[in-house]
């Protein structure tokens, strides 16, 4: 299934040529008969016909349907959605029904979009197969015995298969631009703070982001232009560009100086990725771009950096899930105690008792200052880098990780080589800067192969203009 | 000697001021939470559903910033919150926020007088944070029910330094700290309901060197502060004289049965895992927004102490006076009194029926004492510079008028009709006092005789005849001009 750029199908909706039903229809059939790839966990299929019928209703009455029109799309369902479970992939949540809609849902609704399904994630976030899942395991469209990456891994395997025109992910070290890599699609991390996370289960509250999974970086335009700018339910929020977004045009590329970074390039990065990322940039260069190597110092401790920040946030993060009031709550508890303990002991899976295990240990008193505190002058050092490496050049590029998508099982016994999985998507979330991944190449095994861009806080807009000039590139 | 003689005692009040704010500290949710069903202010952020966040209350940093006036300091310009970890079913998020590493207080100071000597309480540092709910256990249940209306209300806890010896000091600066946040406008201070709440930690020791602390929590009366100190000190030096050592623990207050009592010992047990919450961007403010608040402070205790003073008020009408303008603030009592700021005589003598009539009569009915009796004060001071009324009638008079639903209109009128006023009209009282003088031969030729003090006697006669209603000090003089001339 193949969807028509975002812009042409709102497009048809305008004008009558298709209708919001219509979209949600095809939306819905290639959910049905894409099942086998175990993207989706639940579908909303009333509400989004009721929607549907509402947004053709305003197109037969004359009035504005809004700028995503009868366009369907799939949330992670780590999302607070109405009317729908919000599990996060997780025991502990099963059954859980918001009574409030993230923000972000309700900036895309209040703009015309749909949606239509909850995607598959690893639990709570947490890992880069969706192998982490309490329900199921996702399968890369592009290879069954393979794994689309994660965490964000039902949304990027939703878009590659055409469920709908696009997904919406979370990043919290790479969860939106990993899997996009993995399964061929766009994905797009934007400046912390750009999209509101308010209703949005938490991972690492400083860290996450939310963004969009498309098939082309003006449709994540159209779609960030939406969610993007300050909210009042969430203090972290900041100002979107005063253009928008959604204008955006490819780059010039004359003069523009791209830095390839070094240590990206470097032992362990597979071979056929190194060399793709190199012929991209030889093209960048053969368009007017100024190319050169730039090295971060800081980025080989970015990874465990982020393996003690991350967890420290998720196990302070996750502490709500008590059994008291929402969620899983085990019945055979005999006390308070016994009712923590076996609500959380059965509630979380693997992963997120790991990740509790080690916050609460780098959290606690005597551990903190070696881990947690040391942990942020390390985060602070690597944003200075940045800073500074984005004063030589415009953009940093350079793989988006090491390997392409890696089959079931592979690393599931093997945490720490899951991890490394991340290591080079992490910095950009410890830094805060906008990046994104975009479909570069195959390799030998037909398996995409992404490219990492990035730029400094807040050039989002730079940042997709760049990745449209590289686009018509690879066209 | 005694042997309590040989120890001194030191005594640090950590205290949680909750703030008026009229939302919760990070949530839209009505903050007042006195009279409302169980769980009917809650919204999904003091719920802690997934993807709530805090949303940090302007008000609160107003409030908070007018705090740090109120302690002679200023609110620092950049502070921050963290998250403190424990799990418990009125704390819905696993954690609560408050200011660990850099709060909105560091430094001030609270000053008070006690027995004429001029005390100063240092503060340590003051933090906002939020408070939990409310769980209660119903006896012989299998089941603990729990209230969040409380949870997420905006506490001030102010931590003082161990500055005060006695319990006397303690209740002395607790007392003051409460002037302070009342006059402030920071907190109802409804202590009842527990919106300041004092934590006491105690020690004593025989020498230069501190004791080993506890800590009493959750006191919410001045008495009780008193009471669980004194306790508490003499607990300490029974256990010490024993040969034992006191044990670093927290304890909790039996009011009924006056003495404290030992909670699980869990100061050193407890990791709370504090971090910076991510969530909520430091609070920075600047001097024009200090300037600014400062510029809305109205005068503290110790102004109007000095004001009173001028007045020719003493201490103990002053301190009454001070106190009831806020625990009975719909009363305006110092409004009141700001009417005869140029007028030290009426400005006592209403001083005097406020304390001893007004205020009296109104703690039991504060709903009364919102009616403006400005006019009514005016009358009667009237009336009684024209010598219309004695003193006795004049409270007479007041406490009639104030025990009314509606006070009445015509004051004069309505004390003519009470026969509260006094006759002070010479000819007339001439005329009775002649009467009274030939109805007395004996009195009155024993007073000629020399023998004074039976005019009281024949001023008696006077009074009787009028029906108290004479003015006294006329029918003396009148007496004594005809008798002694």
């Amino acid at each position: 299934m193949i969807w028509e750029p975002i812009d042409d199908l709102v497009k048809s909706v305008k004008t009558g040529r298709t209708s919001a039903v219509e979209l949600v229809n095809r939306s819905l059939k290639a959910i049905a008969d894409n099942q086998e790839y175990q993207a989706i966990i639940s579908v909303l299929k009333d509400n989004a016909m009721a929607r549907a019928k509402l947004v053709d209703q305003a197109v037969a009455n004359g009035e504005d349907p809004g700028v995503l029109a009868g366009i369907p799309f799939i949330a992670k369902d780590n999302f607070l959605v109405y009317g729908s479970d919000t599990t996060a992939a997780s025991n502990i949540l099963k059954g859980f029904v918001p009574p409030y809609q993230a923000s972000a849902i309700n900036r895309l609704e209040a703009a015309g979009a749909i949606c239509v399904a909850k995607a598959n994630l690893d639990a709570f976030a947490h890992g880069a197969s969706t192998e982490n899942s309490d329900f199921f395991v996702t399968k890369n469209p592009h290879d069954k015995s393979r794994v689309p990456g994660g965490s964000s891994g039902g949304s990027a395997a939703a878009v590659a298969l055409g469920l709908a025109p696009f997904a919406l992910g979370t990043d919290t070290g790479g969860s939106i631009r990993q899997p996009a890599s993995f399964c061929g699609v766009f994905g797009l991390k934007p400046t912390y703070g750009l999209v509101s996370r308010s209703g949005v289960v938490a991972m690492g509250s400083s860290l996450d982001c939310i963004g969009p999974l498309t098939r082309s970086a003006k449709d994540a335009a159209i779609v960030l232009d939406v969610m993007s700018g300050r909210d009042e339910l969430d203090s972290t929020t900041i100002d979107k560009n005063a253009a928008g977004y959604s204008g955006v045009k490819a780059l010039n590329l004359k003069g523009v100086r791209i830095g390839l970074v070094k240590e990206y390039m470097g032992e362990g990065v597979n071979e056929e990725v190194k060399a793709a990322i190199k012929r991209a940039v030889e093209d960048l260069a053969k368009r007017g771009a100024i190319i050169s190597d730039v090295s971060l110092p800081s980025l080989p401790l970015a990874l465990a950096c982020y393996y003690i920040i991350t967890p420290a946030e998720v196990s302070s993060n996750l502490s709500r899930y008590d059994g008291v009031r929402y969620g899983y709550r085990d019945k055979q508890a005999a006390d308070l105690f016994e009712s923590y303990t076996k609500s959380r002991g059965h509630g979380f899976g693997k992963e997120a008792k790991r990740r509790i295990m080690i916050g609460t240990y780098v959290l606690s008193s005597g551990y903190y200052d070696a881990y947690y505190k040391k942990a942020q002058t390390v985060r602070t050092k690597l944003i200075n880098e940045f800073a500074a490496a984005f004063s030589s050049v415009d953009y940093l590029v350079g793989p988006v990780a090491p390997t392409t998508a890696f089959k079931i099982g592979e690393n599931a016994q093997n945490p720490l080589a899951m991890y490394l999985s991340d290591v080079m998507t992490v910095a950009a979330n410890l830094a805060g800067i906008p990046s994104l991944s975009l479909p570069l190449a195959k390799d030998k095994q037909n398996l995409p192969i992404g490219m990492q861009l990035m730029a400094a806080q807040k050039k989002d807009y730079e940042l997709l203009s760049l990745a449209m000039a590289v686009e018509e590139t690879i066209k | 000697m005694t042997k309590n003689a040989n120890y001194s005692a030191t005594i640090g009040i950590e205290c949680h001021v909750q703030l008026k704010t009229v939302s919760k500290l990070f949530s839209g949710a009505g903050n007042d939470a006195r009279q409302a069903e169980p769980n009917t202010l809650v919204n999904h952020i003091d719920f802690g559903l997934p993807g709530a966040l805090p949303v940090f209350n302007a008000q609160a940093l107003s409030l908070a910033s007018r705090a740090a006036l109120a302690l002679k300091t200023r609110p620092q310009k950049f502070s921050t919150f963290d998250r403190k970890h424990y799990f418990y079913p009125d704390l819905p998020m696993g954690y609560q926020i408050t200011q660990y590493d850099q709060p909105i207080i560091l430094g001030g100071k609270v000053e008070f007088t006690l027995n004429n000597e001029k005390k100063t309480v240092g503060i340590t540092r003051a933090h906002m944070e939020s408070d939990a709910g409310k769980s209660t256990h119903p006896a012989g249940k299998d089941y603990s029910l729990v209230d969040l209306n409380r949870a997420g209300t905006p506490l001030l806890e102010i931590v003082s330094e161990p500055d005060m010896h006695s319990s006397a000091e303690a209740k002395a600066y607790a007392k003051e700290l409460y002037l302070l946040m009342r006059y402030a406008d920071v907190t109802e201070g409804d202590l009842y309901h527990g919106n300041m709440r004092f934590d006491v930690n105690v020690s004593v020791s025989q020498d230069d060197s501190l004791g080993t602390r506890t800590e009493t929590k959750n006191l919410n009366s001045f008495r009780s502060i008193e009471k669980a100190i004194d306790y508490e000190i003499k607990r300490q030096i029974e256990v010490i004289e024993s040969g034992q050592k006191v044990v670093q623990e927290t304890r909790g207050w039996n009011d009924a049965k006056g003495r404290t009592i030992s909670q699980r010992s869990k100061e050193n047990a407890d990791d709370y895992r504090y971090m910076p919450d991510p969530d909520l961007p430091p609070i920075v403010i600047d001097d024009d927004y200090i300037e600014n608040i400062a510029s809305t402070m109205p005068s503290l205790p110790d102004e109007l102490r000095l004001k009173l003073a001028k007045n020719g008020l003493n201490e103990a009408q002053i301190e009454t006076l001070i106190e009831a303008n806020v625990d009975i603030a719909p009363a305006g009592y110092l409004k009141l009194l700001d009417a005869y700021a140029d007028d030290r005589e009426a400005a006592r003598t209403l001083a005097n029926w406020l304390v001893n009539v007004d205020i009296p009569l109104f703690r039991d009915e504060p709903s009364f004492a919102a009616r403006d009796r400005s006019k009514l004060y005016a009358a009667v001071l009237k009336l009684l510079n024209a010598n219309a009324l004695s003193s006795t009638n004049a409270k007479e008079l007041i406490q009639a008028c104030l025990s009314m639903p509606e006070l009445p209109q015509a004051i004069e009128a309505y004390a003519e009709a009470n026969g509260l006023l006094q006759q002070s009209d010479s000819d007339e009282l001439s005329r009775v006092v002649d009467e009274v003088i030939a109805a007395n031969p004996k009195a009155v030729s024993d007073v000629m005789n020399g023998e004074l003090k039976v005019i009281g006697f024949l001023l008696g006669q006077v009074m009787a005849k009028t029906k108290g209603q004479a003015n006294p000090g006329m029918a003396k003089q009148i007496l004594e001009a005809k008798l002694l001339k």
